[in-house]
């Protein structure tokens, strides 16, 4: 009987602990008000990912669709953001877009980010070995050229689509991760946690899972967010030169490389999807400043 | 009627932070007389810094206000001053020694720049120094305060020397011009216990020599013991005690200081102290009245509704205590 | 003496990462499916012409064997033939790698000076409204792509109000000034051309300034946020009670040290400019080294892309020292960490 009433208030003040937490976290994400309008902003670009079908006046047009009876419209009411020279609706393509940008974004840093990361952890910890020598060594090497240039490289001798789009960005982008966790690896392997957690037999696997990555979990889920905004540029500058989404795919970079020739008439069918990706990079910087401020160390005092 | 050196009335600091206000410093009063030295004693986080750079006005003002007071330098309020007096008093009349050495010295510049800015910025107005002169005094300066080999000193970088050396650098910074009263902020609590020792010596023997007053901050009882003529003791923004020093240790009055005093572990016989229970409040909703309340064994009613004023229980001991009301000691 | 020691040895690890680059960029152009020379010569080219081009490039040897032959032509300066413009791509090179050199050099320039002024105007007067109006053009710069701007001036400058050209390097029908180092409008300054050195920079303006919004925009956030921090520090309060004047605080004191991390972080930005400089050169057709590699590859013209990439490597690592030479010269914690007394 004792045992009972024992466990279950140790499990009331566990869920209140953790209330807790949640609340303090809370408190810090939302001190700068910006964050919030990144959190709106983010919750609103991903429903519109999820449920653009649903949500999009015209969902025809994003694919192939043609309707010469509508061509180059301005913004009315039928359609918001105006029509495209095949007469497809660029509200809709635009909405169609967040779909594809933000999916491959969001595809691109599941994928890289934990081999990055993995990779860093063991670099790290086996220091001065030479798992790190050539772990590092070849992250140089990806490192040494500006990421875009070695995602343009790698899409451009593939065929060009939204897949292959995505794989180069995943070439070009993992690097970053495996430095930032291998710094923090180093630095954190000397600290003396780590070194208790050795003596007392922790096997190398719990030690990179439960004592080091809690430790990156700030900058890495702050880098994470932030990353999205970046790979959902990068994609658009890669669909911008043809080498990413083809048409009739609207993603969003393809989107405004197709109306650049039609300048300055049309303008509304560069202008929205252009907006569009500011929008969106906007959103993941606001938020992941507020990631930041929630999870990163305080500064100052 | 001789003017006190330094006088802070009712001084009420507050600290904006995104749930409302921390109020720090909650009406305190605090006096330095010409060739006094003060000690300043309370627990880590009671408000000691924060009024020491209050009268230097370099707290960092967005985050900081001052609500209410005023602090009367020669019988000139601070406070009200304008720039060019403001300069003038923190060149040649007030210096204070930071209680982090490390922090306190710019990590980028070498300590030569820094010691020759201040020197030349100081200097006496209408006298001119050349380069030779400003690094002469720059060189004496440093021997002022014991720091072997000074023309090497002044070519390195904080970085490359040891806390001692820094702490001793920013002491010399302090000196650099005659100055009326020194404050300084706990010296030597980073640095370990003999050089702390060393640091404290120094600073008694620049103090002799110069006639100045000083404000030490410590939470080391024994180091104002020693070197101080009468000391404060603060507890969460108020004063709650001032006593001639003898008079503080061998009778200490207020409850908190007694908790502080008996604390203190002692070689001849007792052992380690009993210590305060609790912790120091929260700024942010500190409790009223008497800010000590929650913590008093002796609290009574009045105590959380009145804020107590200094009663005066001998010539030179006050207590801020409605114990000690009517002037009865309970104790 | 130090310093020296320090360049040797990043030169020499950075050869071995360019080896290592060149190797990989090898690798990326190998690995392309179907026939490069096919692809390159197009559907109707006779199939003698298309073998003939297999054998010039090894095609059908093994990778490492055609890893050898381009290292050993890369060693005597021949990077193999363009497939798209027909000559050397050395030749190339040396003809397109000065107009995107120029293009970069004044983007670099302008972005450092406009960011860290911004920045730390902004933190100087932490906010008030000038810090306000840096911070939401800061924003604006970060989340804009280059080539949204790059359209976004066109139209606005080159069509709307028709003060600037929107294509290429000089007027059309002017002829270059002589070519001593390649970059117009140094070659026009140097033999006393002004009038065409001055409308080079015309030229220049409307690229450079779209290359230069979003890293600028990032050298100015963090020139304000560690200017901002740095108000904070014990140094700064121990500077003012030692009676300094601000404004010794404000420029000396305070700036130095607050422009470490913008320095840090100045390589990553011009990462970022000679990147999208593949898209902004070909917006305006400037005649640089990106467009000339992005239109490689495009049209899959494998040996001008690997060369192109390995030369912006030593671009970058070139670029990449002297910004970490000039991190340890401001910041001797770096420098001298070792020898700290404790």
């Amino acid at each position: 009987m004792q045992n009972k009433m024992q466990t279950k208030l140790a499990r009331t003040k566990e869920l209140s602990r953790r209330w807790e937490s949640i609340h303090r976290n809370w408190y810090k994400f939302s001190r700068n008000p910006l964050s919030i309008v990144g959190l709106v902003l983010v919750c609103t670009i991903v429903f519109i990912a999820i449920f653009a079908p649903y949500i999009s006046p015209h969902p025809e047009s994003a694919g192939k669709f043609v309707n010469f009876s509508d061509t180059c419209d301005p913004p009315s009411w039928g359609h918001p953001f105006g029509t495209d020279r095949f007469g497809r609706d660029v509200l809709t393509r635009t909405l169609y877009g967040y779909r594809y940008s933000l999916g491959m974004a969001l595809m691109v840093i599941s994928i890289m980010g934990p081999t990055g990361i993995i990779l860093g952890l063991v670099a790290g910890y086996h220091r001065n070995t030479w798992v790190d020598t050539v772990i590092m060594r070849v992250t140089d090497v990806f490192i040494a050229v500006p990421p875009l240039i070695l995602a343009l490289a790698v899409c451009s001798v593939l065929t060009p689509s939204i897949f292959n789009a995505m794989l180069a960005i995943c070439v070009a982008w993992w690097p970053w991760y495996t430095r930032m966790v291998y710094e923090i690896t180093c630095s954190l392997k000397n600290e003396f946690f780590v070194q208790a957690a050795e003596l007392t037999g922790a096997s190398k696997v719990h030690i990179l899972f439960r004592e080091i990555i809690p430790n990156c979990a700030a900058s890495i889920l702050t880098k994470m967010s932030l990353d999205v905004g970046w790979v959902i540029l990068i994609g658009a500058a890669l669909s911008f030169v043809g080498l990413g989404a083809q048409p009739p795919t609207p993603d969003l970079g393809t989107l405004v490389a197709d109306a650049s020739s039609y300048l300055p008439d049309l303008w509304w069918e560069a202008i929205f999807p252009a907006f569009a990706i500011m929008v969106a990079v906007l959103a993941f910087n606001l938020f992941g400043d507020g990631i930041d401020d929630m999870l990163g160390e305080e500064k100052g005092g | 009627m001789p003017t006190p050196l330094l006088e802070i009335k009712d001084l009420h600091v507050w600290f904006s932070v995104f749930k409302g206000f921390l109020k720090v410093l909650d009406g305190v009063d605090f006096v330095v007389w010409p060739g006094e030295k003060v000690g300043l004693v309370g627990e880590m986080g009671c408000g000691k810094t924060t009024m020491m750079k209050a009268i230097m006005r370099i707290l960092l003002m967005p985050p900081a206000t001052i609500r209410k007071g005023e602090i009367f330098f020669k019988g000139r309020d601070i406070l009200k001053m304008g720039q060019g007096q403001l300069q003038e008093i923190r060149r040649r009349k007030i210096s204070m020694i930071f209680q982090d050495p490390t922090a306190a010295l710019n990590p980028v510049f070498k300590i030569g720049t820094q010691l020759r800015d201040v020197i030349s910025c100081t200097r006496e107005r209408g006298k001119s120094m050349t380069k030779g002169d400003i690094r002469r005094r720059a060189i004496q300066v440093l021997k002022e305060v014991s720091l072997p080999d000074p023309e090497r000193i002044l070519e390195n970088y904080p970085i490359q020397l040891s806390g001692g050396m820094r702490q001793r650098i920013c002491i010399s910074t302090a000196l650099v011009s005659t100055n009326e009263l020194l404050i300084a902020d706990e010296p030597g609590t980073s640095l370990d216990v003999t050089i702390k020792d060393q640091i404290l010596r120094l600073i008694g023997e620049v103090v002799e020599k110069r006639g100045t007053s000083v404000i030490l901050i410590s939470h080391s009882l024994g180091a104002v013991r020693n070197m101080t003529d009468r000391v404060y003791v603060m507890y969460a923004g108020s004063m709650v005690e001032a006593a001639k020093t003898k008079s503080l240790f061998a009778n200490p009055r207020h409850p908190y200081s007694q908790g502080l005093i008996a604390a203190t572990p002692k070689l001849t016989g007792g052992g380690v102290g009993k210590g305060v229970p609790g912790r120091i409040p929260e700024y942010i909703d500190p409790p009223t009245g008497c800010r000590f309340h929650p913590r008093c064994e002796h609290a009574m009613p009045i105590c959380r509704d009145k804020k107590p004023p200094f009663f005066e229980v001998n010539e030179n001991h006050q207590v801020a205590c409605f114990l000690f009301r009517d002037n009865q000691s309970h104790r | 003496m130090e310093s020296v020691k320090f360049i040797v040895k990043r030169l020499a690890y950075s050869v071995v990462v360019l080896i290592g680059l060149s190797i990989l960029m090898f690798s990326i152009a190998r690995v392309v499916p179907g026939d490069p020379a096919r692809m390159a010569l197009g559907p109707r080219a006779p199939e003698w012409a298309v073998q003939r081009v297999r054998d010039e490039m090894h095609l059908e040897d093994p990778v490492y064997v055609q890893y050898y032959y381009w290292v050993k032509g890369a060693l005597h300066g021949d990077l193999g033939k363009s497939l798209v413009t027909r000559r050397s791509v050395a030749d190339d090179i040396r003809e397109f790698f000065p107009a995107s050199l120029e293009l970069a050099l004044y983007t670099g320039v302008f972005m450092g000076i406009i960011g860290i002024t911004l920045g730390a105007i902004s933190g100087w007067y932490k906010n008030r409204w000038i810090d306000n109006v840096v911070r939401i053009i800061s924003y604006i710069g970060i989340v804009t792509p280059s080539f949204v701007f790059a359209i976004f001036f066109v139209l606005i400058f080159g069509y709307a109000l028709q003060i600037l050209p929107t294509i290429g390097r000089i007027p059309p029908g002017v002829s270059l000034p002589p070519r001593i180092t390649g970059m117009i409008t140094l070659d026009a300054l140097v033999t006393g051309k002004f009038g065409l050195c001055l409308s080079g920079l015309k030229y220049l303006l409307l690229p450079a300034v779209s290359l230069a919004m979003g890293p600028l925009s990032q050298e100015a956030r963090i020139t304000r946020t560690t200017l901002a921090g740095n108000l904070g520090k014990d140094y700064v309060a121990a500077e003012r009670s030692s009676g300094l004047s601000e404004r010794t605080i404000m420029f000396k004191y305070l700036l130095k040290p607050s422009l470490i991390p913008t320095i840090s972080i100045y390589a990553l930005d011009f990462a970022a400019i000679i990147g999208n400089a593949f898209v902004v050169e070909l917006i305006f057709n400037w005649p640089g080294l990106s467009r000339y590699g992005m239109n490689a590859m495009l049209q899959k013209d494998l040996n001008a892309m690997v060369a192109v990439v390995m030369v912006y490597g030593i671009l970058f690592m070139v670029v990449n020292i002297i910004v970490d030479l000039t991190v340890g010269f401001l910041d001797p914690r770096i420098r001298l960490g070792e020898q700290s007394a404790e």
